[in-house]
């Protein structure tokens, strides 16, 4: 058994085998997991909002879905993640509460999945699976060894991605 | 305002000194309802970061009842109040005379009469925050979800995360002891603008 590799809000690092890594209780947030199958090499990032060039306060990188994403492309390269292989796993950006108004404010569990997916896409990083939406809570946990992204939910039986 | 620091140590003062005041508030109308007497601690309040804002309701994975109320007029943002499950099912009990079944869900009577309590716990510290800026605050209805703490607590952390990396937090103890608590938390999280404007009301830049 390896070690659980817990990253909390706005941060991100990287896991190889036979460690997983995990991130509780993902709300509005995205947990994006960018792993190379063949290398068996992966990183996590729990991204809070979608642009970072709409924040004045942005040194924090890991905040946000595009330098969150492109800090940890970086960072699973650096482990030897092979570019082409990198395929990519998210959940998260729920919306927590029930609101009735459509205020910009209160649908960043939205913005973020597509702040999210568009950054992959503008990186040519497939999406390999998603549970994102919705309105519950989740924990996840992604073991590089299997590949398998594992989603926890309250009053849900977990499910694997 | 600095741009890295939130807010600096008179600031804090204040809106834990509008956190004491509110609370008591909230106190005297919980004891109204519940028709007994409500002792209050000295609320505690923390400057953290947003990352332990669910540490400090127990973790991220704690199960909690969040009521979010969105704000409007003088003072734009949001506010919150968290409490465990432990102490929903306790304030269940003494308000509606009943037994909760604690491993179930929550039927919509229930709900509801968290809601109205949440309603009614923020709505004195809002009265508090309005009395002492002299500012008009308008809340919404009352927004209310069960789930893991960290999951509730990452709208008011995301909404925190726009202005910076700390989030203020005042800890409300009701309640006579331990295994009968049914305090909370709570979280006012105003935008950029607003900030400035409850500071500037209160004379501190």
């Amino acid at each position: 058994m390896g070690n659980m590799i817990k990253i909390g809000m706005a941060e991100l690092n990287v896991c190889l085998p036979p460690d997983a890594i995990t991130t509780l209780g993902l709300g509005s947030c995205v947990g994006v997991v960018l792993y190379d199958p063949t290398q068996k090499i992966c990183g996590m990032v729990h991204v809070m909002l979608p642009d970072s060039t709409k924040i004045k306060n942005n040194e924090n990188r890991a905040k946000f879905a595009d330098t969150g994403i492109e800090d940890l492309l970086q960072r699973v390269l650096a482990l030897g993640a092979v570019r082409r292989n990198l395929v990519a796993k998210i959940a998260g950006g729920a919306q927590m509460f029930a609101f009735k108004s459509d205020n910009d404010m209160l649908r960043v569990g939205d913005r973020n999945v597509e702040a999210t997916k568009a950054k992959l896409q503008e990186l040519h990083i497939p999406i390999l699976a998603e549970d994102t939406g919705k309105n519950s809570g989740r924990t996840i946990e992604f073991y590089p060894e299997t590949g398998e992204l594992l989603v926890k939910s309250v009053g849900k039986t977990p499910y694997k991605i | 305002m600095a741009e890295n620091q939130i807010i600096n140590e008179m600031q804090f003062d204040v809106l834990r000194e509008i956190g004491n005041i509110g609370s008591g508030n909230a106190a005297t109308a919980l004891a109204k309802m519940l028709n007994q007497k409500v002792d209050i601690k000295v609320p505690k309040a923390a400057l953290l970061d947003f990352n332990e804002l669910p540490q400090a309701v127990g973790g991220e994975e704690t199960i909690v009842v969040g009521i979010l109320l969105t704000l409007s007029e003088d003072v734009e943002g949001m506010m919150m109040f968290i409490m465990k499950i432990e102490a929903a099912y306790n304030l269940i009990e003494k308000l509606m005379f009943m037994q909760v079944d604690r491993n179930g869900s929550l039927d919509e009577m229930q709900m509801s009469c968290l809601q109205e309590i949440g309603n009614i716990i923020t709505g004195a510290y809002l009265s508090s925050l309005s009395d002492l800026t002299r500012l008009t605050i308008q809340a919404s209805v009352p927004y209310m979800a069960m789930d893991m703490a960290g999951a509730i607590l990452s709208v008011p952390a995301i909404e925190f995360g726009k202005l910076g990396d700390k989030a203020l937090m005042i800890e409300a103890e009701f309640g006579e002891d331990a295994a009968n608590e049914i305090g909370g938390y709570f979280l006012l999280i105003p935008t950029m603008a607003s900030y400035d404007a409850i500071m500037a009301s209160l004379g501190i830049g």
